[in-house]
């Protein structure tokens, strides 16, 4: 590992004019940058320790009826918060599908948002790779990419955006608080991560030293509660990535979608949300045939960008369970395989 | 900056002076302490042989800066044992054959008394087992390692009641 200087500012004043400078990095729990710049993969000069910062370890209910979340909260907390297990079952899903118990006990909100990705040529530092090294070509093109993106790539970079957690999170509308140079801002999620285009270097809005310092999701959010989903396919059942995930959130009246929700992950370089298969189930009936109406359309701008044809099939049919599954109901307990298809619940065709 | 950071490990408060900011708690613990038990597995967070408890949760010491760690509270498998009487999960270990060679054994053991302080698996052997999932175990002792936390929360469940009763 590269040395470095290691600071811990008091303040978030403090702390943004440290990071700023070129060649610094914010440091949190260090589950993932840790493992960076044991690879060499990232190699900061500086490391900005914000885990002392005050205030920013809280889950705050809002007068508007949204939730607050800070941005060092860790995963494990949030995810067994009884409150907001209830109120917004998908992300807790999604939370407890994710890594392992002693990384969700590390992991904080803010830096799972800024995960990099598992693409392994970005890690492999003797492969080229435009994210870790720009100009340098994509090695992952024509190597072993039957895990790589299905939508919103370029040929400058396939990777794919490895958070179970941002998918409900942007098919709920949450919207982060940054704290920068020019003071503070927010941004809708879904808005925060890039598509990698010619620069899959810039994965995200952030400028130097910009701090995401919480998570909010409006109050609309807890409409979904008593049907909402996440659904994740892995290699192997527990502590992995998602080949492909997807939530489905709906609200349901008089037996119709009044309204849905769909994210995917494990599919592009960001959190994946198909607004257009959203509007085909608005008023839809809640049954297979309108969720695969649903499914297709999601998929419909997506093409193999290698050995992965087989991804955008296993989408669309992540969706159909998804949404299966939402509507079947939110369970009254997580699922003891969180987010597993091979969880037996209820009301779910495991064929479908 | 000060390197100098305070740890209470085991229940003995440890000053050490650090000559680099790029240690981690876990090769503080191995090569500063010499508390040896705890294991450099992958020592990239992917096996979980480095399990030990911070403030009472259970965590990868190889991801862990030891200097952002400064005033904070270890448990490693050296301080589980009262002298010669094993910590109820270590015994529990023993009786259901939970290891073969014994090498993840001490980041089973810490992360299973980290379970069953999180209180959520219940007596579900499936919830057990995902909730192990970040500590492999190459000899594949997983069997035994399930009847062995499922039966040492049992005892420490009955301990705790009979201390209130």
């Amino acid at each position: 590992m590269k040395h470095f200087e290691y600071v811990r500012p008091k303040t978030i004043a403090d702390a943004i004019a440290a990071a700023a400078e070129p060649g610094a990095a914010y440091l949190a729990s260090g589950t993932n940058l840790l493992d960076l710049m044991k690879g060499g993969i990232t190699r900061p000069d500086r490391l900005v320790d914000v885990t002392r910062l005050p205030g920013l370890d809280r889950i705050e209910h809002l007068a508007d009826g949204g939730i607050r979340i800070g941005a060092l909260v860790r995963n494990a907390d949030l995810a067994h918060d009884p409150d907001f297990v209830r109120s917004y079952p998908a992300i807790a899903e999604a939370l407890l599908s994710g890594a392992s118990a002693q990384l969700r006990n590390a992991a904080t909100v803010g830096g799972n948002l800024l995960q990099r990705t598992r693409c392994g040529y970005f890690y492999d530092t003797a492969s080229a790779c435009n994210k870790r090294a720009p100009g340098t070509g994509c090695d992952a093109r024509g190597g072993e990419n039957r895990l790589h993106a299905v939508l919103g790539w370029s040929e400058a970079c396939i990777a794919t955006h490895p958070s179970d957690f941002c998918v409900p999170l942007v098919a709920l509308d949450a919207t982060v608080e940054i704290e920068g140079r020019a003071g503070r801002r927010e941004m809708a999620l879904e808005a925060l991560h890039r598509l990698p285009g010619d620069t899959p270097e810039r994965e995200n809005m952030l400028e130097p030293g910009d701090l995401i310092v919480a998570l909010r999701l409006p109050a609309e959010a807890r409409a979904f509660a008593a049907h909402a989903r996440y659904l994740k396919v892995r290699e192997r059942t527990s502590y992995a990535f998602a080949v492909v995930s997807a939530t489905a959130a709906l609200r349901l009246e008089a037996g119709k979608i009044r309204e849905a929700r769909l994210a995917l992950g494990g599919v592009a370089a960001k959190p994946w949300r198909p607004h257009q298969a959203e509007k085909l189930l608005a008023g839809a009936s809640p049954d297979v045939p309108d969720f695969r109406r649903a499914a297709e359309a999601a998929l419909a701008d997506a093409k193999p960008s290698g050995d992965n044809l087989f991804k955008i099939e296993l989408a669309r049919r992540i969706i159909v369970r998804a949404l299966t599954l939402a509507a079947a109901g939110t369970p009254a307990r997580i699922a003891a395989l969180p987010a597993s298809p091979f969880a037996s619940v209820s009301g779910a065709l495991q064929d479908a | 900056m000060n390197l100098s950071i305070s740890l209470t490990v085991n229940g003995v408060r440890r000053d050490v002076a650090l000559s680099d900011p790029r240690v981690t708690l876990l090769d503080l613990l191995r090569e500063r302490l010499h508390l040896t038990g705890t294991k450099k597995g992958c020592d990239r967070g992917q096996c979980g042989a480095c399990t030990v408890l911070v403030d009472g949760r259970r965590i990868n010491s190889c991801l862990a800066l030891a200097i952002s760690h400064d005033g904070a509270d270890i448990l490693t498998i050296e301080g589980i044992a009262r002298g010669d009487q094993l910590h109820p999960v270590q015994a529990a270990f023993i009786a259901h054959d939970g290891f073969q060679c014994g090498f993840c054994t001490p980041g089973q053991i810490m992360s299973a008394i980290g379970l069953i302080e999180e209180a959520q698996a219940g007596d579900d052997p499936e919830r057990v087992r995902e909730c192990m999932s970040g500590n492999l175990c190459r000899c594949g002792a997983y069997a035994g390692i399930t009847e062995a936390v499922l039966e040492a929360q049992q005892r420490l469940a009955n301990a705790n009641r009979r201390r209130s009763a």
